[in-house]
């Protein structure tokens, strides 16, 4: 078995394996529904109910994507600039406990200042912590993908400590949770009734303007040179370092920011189950979208569509709600499978 | 000072060091054989999930134990196959297909626990391995089989590493993939070998987690584990012995946490004690890093016939 | 071989190509690059399964495709870019695939005392337990031929064995072939180097696109002839008589000034370099690669840093940094055009403003100008015939000899309009068609009238001699005095490579 370079791939050898890799998702989703003993056509039906089924299901499909755009944007840019950046989980909740210091009364009385204060604060924590695995990779050559890793674990254990100690609040009854934001530094619904809030036009700003970044402007171009050849950017003159904080800068950053949106927009202080993996979620993402900013918050919105349904179908049929964990895994092997397929043939010859 | 001295003669102390090294020595030797041949194997979290639920979970069944080993090596290795046709055939990304597949195979345990089990909160147990009380040597009778087994596999996978020609073979596929393919050597083949037998050592080192170490599987059991086993590997500069070492000093580390936390109680919150470990590998990573010399076709697919 | 025949896609590398080989000779293999002379050696070495053909050795067929089979005949290859693991001794890399992998030993020692007796046997000594980092170039290679005849190869193909090596080492290597076809050994040595066909071989094989177009006995042609076949016209100037070269005004001003250049690569280093270079002229840098020409390269392009010495253009100091030294007016042919030249998955537009992109010319504060930058990119493709390319098409699309004009477009003529003051090329010729390499040398030489100072750092003394007005020789490291092209003759600049300088010129 190997693969052997096709002589003029086109439009339909795309095609071709895009329709392979969803046809291998939907065997998986649909072996596993059976496996659960739930009858597949029902539940995916649940699901998609579930996800798109009402306007109200809609926002809350909607509000599951907002911090899945943040840290699919943040994959997304520094992937883009062969950072990987796998620690966008502990930068979202570094981000959030962050906001919540700074706004819970830290600085005084609320105000738009404060507010804004808050955001650049969270930015800057989830900044700084995805900096220190950059420079450790500059530096000393330490691989970005374990330290970012391992970092996770830390945070989320200091977040842990604080919630046990300094930021905990004293109202919650026992439960660890942190002191609450005041309501005037909450984001605004966009829906009355619902849950979908403001910060998915930050999300959608925040996608415009990287996309903006990486196409039209001089850092844009050192970020991609850097990324597809660095010898090459290097010699042209891009200052590839300094390219490099940027990026790590630019990613922590959004990682950040999305969890200081969340706290800000759905329960207003930080718990520890917070994120169920958004952060690992996010690179998913970023994988399905291309690397593509804009395309970014499409892949959000479905691969929310299937978190939000599988957890409404869940709840009515039974199967369990790893099954959309399971989905989106799958998802992202089968389509880089399927994009490296659509180039390159598989030949079962020797030569 | 004295407590400290204390605790470093006390057995229960070495008995936990070598309890906490042992899924580590499994997990390290298992990324450190798939490093060799070139490949990275990013999966080992997620095999270690899965090799946790499969082993235990065919125990539960009423499987011997050794028989649930068997099936945790079993499952990783069906992971390792998928893995080295994603890496190895696709040539796709190295670092996104192992975590794609962590992800995936960490999904999978999960919703085959829960379909098994829905509505339990306590999780069901199962009679784990014995301590070897036949032994007569101090801290280890007190460890069961399998600690036994991966203190055995160092040297026999270093012996093989380095004295036979199919580890020849292995490190060359990792150095040089088109000297294999000149002398006729299938590099394909040789790295399918190393990633399913590597997964298949990252299986047991969760099996150990549910079969010995513990008596059931509950969730977030392994809790970056696996990626503790990938920074060993570089601080153990590749080498079989090293990685034994490696376990061993993180073993160390984190009995010795445990330890200070229980008799500092108060001082610090115990979140800090528990950073210690992972922090710690950091270090380590950045300490074996600038002396690092790793394979030099480690993650280079290799495209047979391209020149 | 009978009939080869090899397609790859739309392209036909091999086609109804026979050849025989007998025990005892030696037979070139010629042709320029792209002619098809790795395509059929890969099928002899069972790396490649011919579309149409045969191969039979000693008499028996021998199965296509299967390398293990090929080795079991007698075959040995020694790749023209060593297939050996640094970080693993000699023994090891000798003794890779000799023993069967399932076998549970290893026999290090019997394995030893053969390699010694091989070693022996063909006159090349060696380490056994030397790591293979720690070898020189001229070791690796013996480590590769003694790998091949430890497996008791009979027919051995040398790719380009002497690309790497002194003029003093090749001869070395020739006298290694001669023993070993006295043994009875029977080698194919693959060459596109005229000289050395004429020296070693019995008999010359020459493929052109694919196909055989000549094949005769060393002794009943010359190097005209084999050059005739090889391009298919006649080729002026073969004869290596440098063309006439404008000599240089006494007064014109020297740009390039380089004094007591010291660096440290990872392999090479630069031991006290000093040279200058005048307005209006080449200046030809001659050496086997790997003696510091490219650190050399790399210094002067911005890439890598000078420990001590200085480098003015024009009386002012050079600056630090790639983007600096662009904007100073150096145009940089870097060695390497696919993977240090451009940046493959980036559109051709792009790539041509990469250097200078942060110039108002093209950008403001950040927002690239598109418009601007567009245009220049269409006009610079034109002007150089970059063919193949419009300008969102992926670089790496582009030929090897359209990526050099790309580069050259961009460096030559520039997004600000100025011409260059110095122009650094590095092997600027290299892998490219005689068509290609006709035009790069156009584009020196006219850059070279209008006033720049070239440096030329070429592996092909050819080239060299028929470009520069003035020659340098490159050797560990440090650079021997600067003489006219006239003046060298090729043994000099052989001994000067070697590192064994002559002083006094003959006279010219």
């Amino acid at each position: 078995m190997r693969l052997e370079a096709r002589a003029h791939p086109g439009w339909r050898d795309a095609l071709r394996a895009g329709v392979l890799a969803l046809v291998a998702v939907m065997a998986l989703a649909a072996g596993l529904v059976a496996v659960a003993g739930a009858p597949v056509g029902r539940t995916f039906g649940l699901v998609l109910d579930g996800a798109f089924g009402s306007v109200f299901a809609f926002t809350e499909t909607l509000t599951r994507a907002i911090p899945l755009i943040f840290t699919g944007l943040a994959a997304t840019i520094a992937f883009r600039a062969r950072l990987f950046n796998i620690g966008a989980e502990g930068q979202f909740y570094a981000g959030a406990i962050a906001a919540v210091a700074v706004g819970g009364g830290a600085l005084g009385e609320p105000s738009p200042a404060v507010f804004l204060a808050m955001m650049l604060a969270a930015a800057v924590v989830g900044a700084l912590l995805l900096l220190g695995s950059a420079l450790m990779k500059r530096q000393w050559g330490v691989d970005e993908v374990v330290t970012t890793l391992l970092l996770n674990f830390i945070v989320l254990l200091g977040v842990s400590a604080l919630l046990d100690g300094p930021m905990k609040d004293p109202l919650a009854l026992g439960w660890p949770q942190s002191v609450a934001l005041p309501p005037e530094l909450e984001l605004s619904r966009l829906v009355p009734q619902t849950r979908v809030h403001s910060g998915l036009l930050i999300g959608l700003a925040a996608a415009l303007g990287l996309w903006a970044l990486l196409r039209f402007t001089t850092w844009g171009f050192d970020i991609r040179a850097t990324g597809a050849n660095v010898r090459a950017a290097a010699y042209a003159g891009v200052p590839v370092t300094r390219t490099t904080i940027l990026v790590a800068l630019l990613s922590g950053g959004l990682a950040g920011l999305g969890g200081a949106v969340e706290v800000a927009g759905r329960a207003g202080y930080v718990t520890l189950d917070m994120s169920p993996g958004y952060g690992y979620s996010g690179i998913v993402i970023a994988m399905l979208a291309g690397l593509h900013p804009l395309a970014v918050v499409a892949a959000s919105v479905l691969v929310a569509g299937v978190l939000v349904g599988a957890d409404s179908m869940s709840r009515q049929a039974g199967v369990p709600t790893y099954l959309a964990d399971a989905v989106v895994a799958g998802a992202l092997l089968s389509v880089l499978a399927a994009a490296m397929l659509s180039r390159y043939r598989l030949r079962f010859d020797t030569r | 000072m004295n407590a400290v001295l204390d605790l470093l003669v006390s057995v229960p102390f070495w008995v936990a060091v070598l309890r906490v090294a042992t899924p580590l020595v499994f997990g390290t030797l298992g990324v450190l054989w798939c490093e060799r041949a070139g490949v990275l194997n990013l999966g080992i979290e997620g095999l270690m999930v899965a090799g946790a639920f499969s082993g235990w979970f065919a125990v539960y069944l009423g499987l011997p134990l050794w028989a649930g080993v068997l099936v945790a090596a079993g499952v990783a290795a069906l992971f390792g196959v998928l893995h080295a046709f994603l890496t190895v055939t696709l040539a796709l990304s190295q670092h996104v297909a192992g975590l794609g597949i962590t992800m995936l195979a960490t999904a999978l345990s999960y919703f085959a626990y829960r379909v098994a089990f829905p509505k339990v909160s306590t999780p069901p147990t199962v009679t784990p391995f014995a301590p070897m009380d036949w032994l007569p040597i101090p801290v280890l009778r007190e460890q069961t089989p399998l600690t036994l087994l991966a203190l055995v596999l160092v040297p026999l996978l270093a012996w093989v590493l380095y004295r036979t020609p199919a580890g020849l073979a292995l490190r060359m596929a990792g150095e040089n993939p088109k000297a294999v393919d000149s002398q006729g050597i299938s590099v394909a083949r040789v790295r399918y070998a190393a990633v399913v037998s590597g997964s298949a050592l990252m299986g047991v080192a969760g099996a150990f987690l549910t079969l010995a170490a513990f008596n059931a599987f509950f969730f977030n059991m392994v809790n970056g584990r696996g990626w503790v086993c990938v920074a060993l590997v570089v601080f153990a500069g590749w080498q079989p012995g090293k990685a034994l070492l490696g376990a061993l000093l993180f073993g160390f580390f984190d009995a010795l946490q445990l330890r200070l936390q229980q008799a500092d109680a108060g001082a610090l919150p115990h979140q800090v004690y528990l950073m210690l470990p992972y922090v710690l590998s950091i270090v380590a990573l950045v300490v074996a890093s600038r002396r690092a010399r790793a394979p030099q076709a480690l993650m280079k697919p290799y495209i047979a016939g391209e020149r | 071989m009978r009939g080869i025949t090899r397609r790859f896609g739309d392209v036909v590398a091999n086609d109804g190509v026979s050849l025989d080989l007998h025990a005892g000779e030696v037979l070139a293999l010629l042709g320029e690059n792209g002619a098809g002379k790795s395509t059929l050696m890969a099928i002899l070495f069972g790396h490649c399964v011919p579309d149409a053909g045969s191969v039979e050795v000693s008499g028996r067929p021998l199965p296509s495709g299967d390398t293990r089979a090929a080795l079991a005949a007698g075959i040995g290859m020694v790749h023209q870019h060593f297939t050996l693991a640094d970080n693993l001794t000699v023994l090891d890399n000798v003794m890779l695939g000799t023993e069967r992998l399932g076998s549970l030993v290893t026999r290090r020692a019997a394995a030893r005392a053969r390699l010694d007796e091989v070693a022996r046997a063909s006159g090349l000594s060696v380490n056994a337990d030397a790591r293979v980092a720690d070898l020189s170039v001229g070791e690796r290679q013996r480590v590769e031929i003694l790998k091949a005849l430890y497996r008791g190869a009979r027919v051995l193909v040398l790719d380009e064995p002497t690309a790497v090596l002194t003029p003093q080492e090749s001869d070395g290597l020739f006298a290694t072939v001669r023993l070993l076809v006295a043994q009875g050994t029977a080698v194919i040595f693959i060459s596109h180097k005229l000289d050395e066909v004429m020296a070693v071989s019995h008999r010359v094989m020459v493929l052109r696109a694919g196909r055989c177009v000549a094949e005769a006995a060393t002794a009943a042609t010359n190097k005209a002839e084999l050059a005739r076949w090889m391009v298919g016209e006649a080729v002026a100037g073969l004869d290596t008589a440098p063309l006439p070269c404008s000599p240089v005004p006494p007064g014109a001003p020297r740009r390039l000034v380089v004094t007591d250049l010291v660096a440290r690569g990872t392999r090479t280093r630069l031991d006290r370099v000093s040279f200058d270079i005048a307005a209006g002229e080449i200046l030809g840098i001659a050496g086997v690669s790997g003696n510091g020409q490219a650190l050399l390269a790399e210094v002067l392009a911005g890439v890598a840093e000078a420990d001590a010495g200085h480098v003015t253009v024009d009386g002012e100091p050079l600056p630090e940094g790639p983007r600096a030294v662009a904007r100073h007016g150096v145009a940089r042919v870097p060695e390497d055009r696919q993977s240090v030249g451009v940046v493959g998955d980036l559109p051709v537009w792009e790539n041509l403003c990469a250097e200078a992109l942060a110039a108002p010319v093209l950008s403001r504060w950040g927002w690239v100008r598109r418009g601007a930058a567009r245009a220049y990119a269409q006009a610079a493709l034109r002007a150089f015939d970059v063919r193949g390319a419009t300008l969102d098409r992926r670089t790496h699309a582009l030929s090897g000899g359209n990526i050099q004009k790309l580069v050259l477009a961009r460096v030559l003529q520039r997004a600000d309009g100025q011409l260059p003051r110095v122009i650094v090329a590095h092997q600027p010729t290299w892998g490219l068609d005689v068509g290609a390499v006709a035009f790069v040398h156009g584009l020196l030489r006219s850059a070279r009238d209008a006033g720049a100072a070239v440096l030329l750092v070429s592996d092909d003394l050819d080239e060299i001699e028929r470009l520069a007005d003035r020659i340098a020789v490159m050797s560990h490291g440090r650079l021997g005095t600067a003489r006219a092209t006239a003046s060298w003759t090729r043994e000099q600049l052989g001994l000067a490579m070697a590192g064994e300088a002559s002083e006094v010129p003959h006279a010219a």
